[in-house]
C-alpha cells in the first residue's frame, strides 16, 4: 500500500446561506509536497483552506490528516499550522513568547520552550530575537516568525494563506524563494493559497486551479501552463491571447476557426473536439507567437500573417509587442525577443506574426468562459 | 511675527480650557483646602491646624464609612467588569452591522432618563410592595412581603446598574480594534478559550479595562443619589457624610476635610490600579 497522504479532501463541499462556496472539491497532497490553490478571489479558496485549519465545517465530504478524519476536531486539536493573511502575531508578546505560545498551550517546561524557540528562529535565519518586539520587525522578518510560530509545534500541515500580499513587489519575489527554500528545509507539507499565479508557479510541486467552488485542474506548473484542461485554466494561468470564433474545419485535433474579424486561425483541442458550425476559443501564449521583420520569410506557418506594431511596451527582458491585425482591427500580445533586428521594432512597422498551430489551444465556448 | 501671531492663536484657544480649570476646579480646590486647615475655635474665631483630619480619625463612624465606601466602590468596579466583560464582548465579537449597533444602542438607552428616575424604577421593582416581592408570593417562594430596599446589595444593584454602559463604552472600543484573526491564530496554535482569553484579548483589552474601570470606580465613589435612594438612612457613603456636614451642620470645614480626604482616596486607588495593571494614564484615556 502506499503512504497515507497528508492530507486528503474527499468530496468536501461547503454551502453558505444562498450560494455553495466549496463543490466537490476532491484532492490529494503527499507528504513533504508543496501544493497551491489557485484561484480568483471568491473562488471558494479561502473557505476551502479555513475548512482545513478546522475554522469552518464542511456541509458534507470527508478531511483527512494523515488518514484521521478531521470532522469534528476543533482547530485547536488538529495537527495543522495556518500562517494567516497578515500573519497575526500578536502584538502583545515579544518575539520569543509569539513562538512559544503554541508550545505553552501543550504545557511543554519553559526551559524546553526555550530551547525549541531559539533553535527555530535560528532555523527561519533570525536568531536571538526572541526579546523583540513585533512592530520592531520588517515585513520579510515577521513572515519568518510567522512561519516559525508555525513550525515549532512540528504540524503535519502547514497551511499559507497568501501571506505574500502585503509585501511589496520587491520582498515578494525574494520571499517566493525563500519559502520554498523554507519547505525543503523543514520538509513540512505546505498548503499554499493564493490568487497570484506566478507565486503558485514558482514554488509549487502541484497546483490546483479553482473556479466557482470547483477544482478545474490539478497539476504541475509546466501541466497547467502547457496542457490546460479547460478555457478557464488556459485563460487564468499565465498570459495569452485569446480569440473567439465560429469553428470551420476540424483536422484530427487541429480545429480551424474564423473570428469575429474574418481572420482565419488554427489550433490544437486537446480537451474535446468542438464540431463544425459550433463557436469555439483559442489562446496562443505571447511566447509562442514568433516575430519575423522578413514578409518573405514563414509563410509555411498556418497561422502567419502580417501585422502592424500598434505599440511596444519595453520591459527589459519581459518586454512586449502589440499587433493590430490590419484587417480586423483585432491584436495580439507577443513577447518580444531583445535580439536580431526585433530590437529596434518600432510603431507602425509591418511584420510577420505566426505560431505552430500544436502550440495553441482551442475549447469550445461553454459556461466557463467568463472567469478572466 | 508669524510665530507670535501662532502664539498668541494657541494661547487664545488654550484660554476656555484654562479658564475652566482654574476657576471651577482649581479656584474651588484650593478655597476647600483652605476652609479645610482652618479650625473654629470660636464665633467667627479660627485658627490654621490640622484639627479637621483629625476628627476624621478619631471617630469611628467617619473612618469606618470611608473604608465601607472605599470597599463598596471596588467592589461595584469589579462586579460592573464582570459583567460588562462578557456584554462588550458579545458586542463587539460575536455581532455584526445592524445587530451591534441596535445592541450597543440598547445599552444606552437607559441613559436617556435621567439617574434619579431610573433609580425609582429599581425601588418600584425591589421595594416591599415591588414587582420583585409580588412574584415571589405570587410563586409561592416566599409567604409574606419582603423588603429588598435598603441594604448593601440593592446598593450595589443600582450603582452597576448606573455605571455599566462606562465600561461597556470603552470594552467595546479597544475589543473591535482586535484583530478577528488573532483569536483564529490561538485556536489555530492550540490554545483554548481561556488561554486566549488570558493571553491574547485581556492584554489587548488592557487599556480598556482600566479605564473603565477608572471611570467606574470613580463614578462609584461619588455617587450620592443611588446609595441615599436604594440604601435609604443607613447606607453610610462617605458622600453622604459630606452633605451632612455641609448642610445639615454647617460645618464646612470638616465637610471640605472630608472632600480631601475622598480626593485622596480616589488619586490612591487609582494610582494603585494604574501600577498594578501596568498602565498609563495616557495611555487608557489618551485613546
Amino acid at each position: 500500500m502506499a503512504p497515507t497522504a497528508d492530507l486528503v479532501c474527499r468530496d468536501l463541499t461547503k454551502d453558505f446561506d444562498d450560494f455553495r462556496a466549496v463543490d466537490h472539491v476532491s484532492f490529494e497532497v503527499p507528504q513533504g509536497s508543496f501544493f497551491s490553490i489557485l484561484g480568483p478571489s471568491g473562488c471558494g479558496k479561502t473557505t476551502l483552506l479555513r475548512m482545513i485549519a478546522g475554522f469552518q465545517f464542511p456541509s458534507s465530504g470527508d478531511l483527512l490528516i494523515k488518514g484521521n478524519s478531521m470532522i469534528g476536531v476543533g482547530p485547536n486539536k488538529r495537527p495543522v499550522s495556518m500562517v494567516f493573511q497578515h500573519l497575526a502575531l500578536f502584538p502583545m508578546m515579544n518575539i520569543g513568547r509569539n513562538v512559544g505560545f503554541g508550545l505553552r498551550q501543550r504545557g511543554v517546561s519553559s526551559s524546553e520552550i526555550k530551547a525549541r524557540v531559539g533553535r527555530v528562529l535560528e532555523r527561519v535565519g533570525l536568531p536571538g530575537i526572541e526579546d523583540r518586539q513585533v512592530d520592531q520587525l520588517s515585513g520579510g522578518q515577521k513572515q519568518r516568525v510567522a512561519i516559525a510560530r508555525c513550525m515549532v509545534l512540528e504540524p503535519d500541515v502547514l497551511l499559507l494563506d497568501e501571506p505574500l500580499g502585503a509585501l511589496d513587489l520587491k520582498l515578494r519575489e525574494h520571499m517566493k524563494i525563500e519559502l520554498k527554500t523554507l519547505q525543503a528545509e523543514f520538509n513540512t507539507t505546505f498548503v499554499y493559497i493564493t490568487h497570484d499565479q506566478s507565486e503558485a508557479l514558482v514554488m509549487s510541486d502541484n497546483i490546483a486551479v479553482m473556479n466557482k467552488g470547483k477544482f478545474d485542474q490539478i497539476g504541475t506548473a509546466k501541466e497547467l501552463y502547457y496542457e490546460p484542461a479547460n478555457a478557464f485554466v488556459a485563460g487564468f494561468v499565465g498570459d495569452a491571447n485569446r480569440f473567439e470564433g465560429k469553428v470551420t474545419a476540424v483536422n484530427g485535433q487541429i480545429v480551424s476557426l474564423v473570428t469575429g474579424g474574418g481572420v482565419e486561425l488554427h489550433a490544437q483541442a486537446t480537451a474535446g473536439v468542438p464540431a463544425i458550425g459550433q463557436r469555439a476559443q483559442i489562446f496562443v501564449r505571447p511566447e509562442a507567437i514568433a516575430l519575423s521583420k522578413d514578409p518573405s520569410q514563414g509563410s509555411e506557418s498556418p497561422n502567419a500573417s502580417k501585422r502592424i506594431v500598434d505599440s511596444v511596451l519595453f520591459n527589459g527582458a519581459n518586454s512586449m509587442v502589440i499587433l493590430r491585425d490590419p484587417k480586423s482591427g483585432e491584436t495580439i500580445q507577443v513577447t518580444l525577443p531583445q535580439t536580431g533586428d526585433l530590437l529596434g521594432l518600432t510603431k507602425g512597422e509591418t511584420v510577420l506574426a505566426g505560431w505552430h498551430p500544436t502550440q495553441a489551444r482551442c475549447f469550445a465556448s461553454g459556461g466557463a468562459v467568463d472567469g478572466i | 511675527m508669524v510665530s507670535d501671531r501662532s502664539k498668541l492663536g494657541f494661547y487664545l484657544l488654550l484660554s476656555p480650557l484654562l479658564l475652566w480649570l482654574v476657576t471651577l476646579i482649581i479656584l474651588p480646590h484650593i478655597g476647600l483646602f483652605f476652609v479645610s486647615i482652618s479650625e473654629k475655635i470660636g464665633v467667627r474665631e479660627y485658627e490654621t491646624g490640622l484639627g479637621n483630619y483629625a476628627v476624621f480619625f478619631n471617630e469611628p463612624l467617619y473612618w469606618r464609612t470611608f473604608a465601607r465606601t472605599a470597599f463598596m466602590s471596588i467592589s461595584t468596579t469589579v462586579l460592573t467588569l464582570v459583567l460588562g466583560f462578557p456584554i462588550a464582548y458579545y458586542i463587539a465579537k460575536l455581532t455584526r452591522g445592524r445587530t451591534k449597533t441596535t445592541l450597543f444602542l440598547m445599552c444606552l438607552i437607559p441613559f436617556w432618563v435621567s439617574e434619579l428616575v431610573r433609580t425609582f424604577g429599581w425601588m418600584i421593582l425591589l421595594r416591599e410592595t415591588g414587582v420583585l416581592s409580588n412574584v415571589l408570593q405570587y410563586t409561592g417562594l416566599i409567604s409574606g412581603p419582603v423588603e429588598f430596599l435598603y441594604n448593601d446589595a440593592a446598593i450595589m444593584v443600582g450603582l452597576v446598574y448606573t455605571s455599566i454602559l462606562f465600561m461597556i463604552v470603552p470594552l467595546v472600543t479597544t475589543l473591535d480594534s482586535l484583530d478577528d484573526s488573532l483569536i483564529e491564530a490561538g485556536y489555530d496554535l492550540g490554545g483554548s478559550g481561556i488561554s486566549i482569553l488570558r493571553e491574547i484579548v485581556i492584554p489587548h483589552a488592557m487599556p480598556g479595562i482600566v479605564s473603565g474601570c477608572i471611570v467606574v470606580f470613580m463614578l462609584s465613589l461619588g455617587n450620592y443619589l443611588t446609595p441615599i435612594l436604594l440604601g435609604g438612612k443607613d447606607s453610610l457613603w462617605f458622600t453622604g457624610l459630606i452633605y451632612t456636614q455641609f448642610i445639615t451642620r454647617f460645618n464646612w470645614e470638616l465637610g471640605s476635610a472630608f472632600g480631601f480626604l475622598l480626593l485622596g482616596l480616589s488619586s490612591a486607588v487609582v494610582f494603585l490600579g494604574l501600577k498594578l495593571s501596568r498602565q498609563s494614564l495616557s495611555n487608557t484615556m489618551g485613546r
